[in-house]
């Protein structure tokens, strides 16, 4: 029973009273972010991250005041009324490269450091990103089906779209935006982007309006930030701009597609194809997709390798170390 | 130019059809259930043959059309023509290479990201609905990885220059070393294969190169291991590699071509490591369409008596 769980942990740890004391904010299974070693270097106070915060403090309340750090991830907000509950915090440390789920000023204004994934993923979603345009112009995946299919012999498959020296229009250059023109300059692609501030240091053609950026692309490629500005940033005036042989790629977020019209555009025929990695309301995916040949479909896994798995449990814990050795964050967000 | 007879022998797009229809007798080898019906009516007038990867010219078959003069294929392979027999008898074999180099090279990076990433997979994890269920499994990361180029022709350079964008170290096998590269080179296929993560088919069909993905390279390239073939379904000896794979030797293959195209290995279809497509290497409509302007031009070149624009023999 839960308060017997609880009791245990009390017990064990009265044991380790030197050790920092780290709260995992985050779903169940949470601690696989400091695996695959369980860390000697810290007392984790709930290693099944259960219960939620609030019943443990409430069931703990001796505690509360020797939490430092948090390791958070999305769904499971640090906002202002957490940090009300935890007076002794100093470090929230998140997993993720996103910061949405953490209240970023009112840490700043209380002095509590914050850390994230940093760069980490950035290859991964990137070639994630490359991954899916070359799936929907080749048609991999629906060649794949019809291979399996059995149905159809001989071999009477159409045809796909040429994807060397394609323009590309890639909408936010940060470190994602920036390793997807990388890949695909490979290709001999042509590379123009949109981002909220044009980059002095970049060579590639600006444009300030992602409609302008359809306009004169073939591929538009979201790999910018949600926030109030980029909501519906795609919609059914830029995905005409792109015109009857566009493709979109979406590694960014759902909600910067107006899912409904992408569905709409893709069923005419009003673009070419999509490439989508999230959507708005994952996992639920519309069913009317499911029966499209020009869309791939990915479940959120841009960043889901092993590879990155071990990377970023390492990271963790190189920023917990830091942290409590007085040393700078390794990857600190403010 | 239209009482010329020209003989072709695979489908291939429309546009070429319908231009060969227009400017010569063109046969077609399908509406002729046998094809001695085909040779008793026609073999005296058959001057060229249009083939593809699948299908070309034997010595049997050119033998039996003692008027033939060229044979132009709409492939860059040509592994499906007796081109020693056309030497001797002073027949002008055509290719298409350079204009498919760039689709080959995309498609192999895109059958290298399909299988380590396992984009059909997980697509079909979410058409099948399972993503309400939970997560799709972690998968393997590409960048950073090492990738092993059998063949360093015009194929292999393009795929090279593609994978360096993912920072993938880059080394080779070919018949000979080839010293202006800045790529490590490997004297066998077995030490190609043991230092790769990746290994991808891009070298002719010959007889030389006929099953070099054998039960020895599959071995050193491991459960680890991945194997790509963009090449002929003849590169690779392919029952050792359906066994390999249904016993984790290899750990994962992504396949356009096939030993026996259109038959695919049953075993195949139940795997979620492997990645299989139809022949779709050069299969863009910009590209075939040039590839089809190439086999237009030659056979037009050659029945000006001009210079042939792209020529093997």
């Amino acid at each position: 029973m839960a308060n017997q769980k609880n009791n245990i942990i009390i017990e064990q740890s009265s044991e380790d009273n030197n050790l920092p004391k780290i709260f995992l904010h985050g779903p169940p299974k949470f601690s696989i972010v400091l695996q695959p070693k369980p860390s000697h270097n810290f007392h984790i106070l709930n290693p099944s991250s259960h219960p939620p915060l609030h019943e443990f403090i409430a069931l703990n309340p001796h505690h509360v005041s020797s939490i430092t750090a948090v390791v958070c991830t999305g769904g499971f907000p640090v906002n202002a009324e957490v940090l009300q509950l935890l007076p002794s915090l100093r470090l929230v440390c998140t997993p993720s490269a996103g910061t949405n789920h953490i209240d970023l000023s009112e840490c700043l204004r209380r002095g509590i450091q914050v850390s994230s994934a940093g760069n980490l993923f950035s290859e991964d979603v990137a070639d994630l990103a490359v991954a899916l345009l070359i799936d929907v112009g080749r048609k991999i995946s629906a060649a794949d089906r019809f291979l399996r299919s059995q149905l159809q012999k001989p071999w009477d498959f159409p045809l796909g779209s040429k994807l060397t020296g394609k323009k590309i229009g890639i909408v936010g250059m940060g470190r994602i935006g920036l390793e997807v023109a990388k890949r695909l300059e490979a290709f001999s692609c042509m590379i123009s982007y949109n981002s909220r501030n044009k980059k002095p240091l970049l060579s590639y053609p600006f444009y300030s309006s992602v409609l302008e950026l359809a306009t004169n692309t073939n591929v538009i490629i979201l790999c910018c930030d949600l926030n109030d500005q980029t909501r519906h940033i795609v919609n059914k005036e830029v995905m005409l701009a792109l015109g009857k042989r566009g493709i979109i790629v979406n590694v960014g977020r759902g909600a910067l597609i107006d899912e409904k019209e992408l569905l709409k555009c893709l069923i005419e025929g009003e673009i070419g194809g999509a490439g989508l990695d999230v959507f708005e309301n994952e996992p639920h995916v519309p069913k009317e997709f499911f029966s499209l040949d020009n869309v791939v479909l990915s479940p959120h896994k841009g960043a889901l390798t092993s590879e990155s798995l071990i990377g970023i449990s390492q990271l963790v814990e190189q920023n917990l170390k830091a942290f409590f050795s007085n040393k700078p964050l390794i990857t600190p967000v403010i | 130019m239209g009482s010329i007879s020209v003989l072709l022998v695979a489908k291939v797009i429309p546009y070429l059809e319908q231009e060969l229809n227009k400017r010569y007798n063109l046969l077609r080898i399908w509406d002729y259930p046998q094809k001695s019906q085909l040779l008793t009516q026609h073999s005296a007038s058959i001057r060229a043959v249009v083939g593809n990867a699948s299908a070309g010219a034997d010595a049997e078959f050119i033998d039996a059309l003692p008027k033939l003069e060229i044979v132009s294929s709409y492939s860059v392979g040509v592994d499906m023509i007796d081109l020693n027999k056309c030497k001797e008898k002073g027949i002008r074999v055509t290719n298409t290479p350079d204009v498919l180099t760039d689709d080959v090279a995309d498609l192999a990076i895109g059958l290298i990201l399909a299988l380590l990433r396992r984009i059909c997979e997980s697509d079909r994890y979410v058409r099948n609905g399972n993503w309400k269920s939970g997560d799709y499994k972690l998968t393997t990361k590409f960048s950073g990885k090492t990738v092993g180029i059998i063949g360093l022709g015009r194929i292999g350079t393009a795929i090279a220059k593609r994978a360096e964008g993912f920072n993938c170290p880059i080394s080779y096998f070919s018949r000979t070393q080839k010293q202006e590269s800045k790529y490590k080179y490997y004297p066998s296929v077995v030490e190609l294969a043991s230092n790769s993560d990746i290994l991808v088919v891009a070298c002719p069909l010959t007889e030389e190169t006929h099953h070099i993905i054998n039960r020895e390279v599959i071995n050193a390239l491991g459960p680890k291991g991945y194997l790509i073939n963009i090449g002929r379904g003849k590169h690779v000896d392919e029952p050792e590699l359906v066994s390999a794979l249904l016993e984790g030797r290899l750990g994962g293959a992504g396949l356009d071509v096939f030993e026996n195209e259109p038959h695919v290995p049953e075993e195949l279809f139940g795997l979620e490591n492997v990645v299989l497509l139809p022949h779709v290497g050069s299969g863009t409509v910009e590209t075939r369409t040039a590839m089809a302007d190439l086999v237009l031009g030659n056979l037009e070149a050659h029945f000006l008596g001009k210079p042939l624009l792209t020529p093997l023999v």
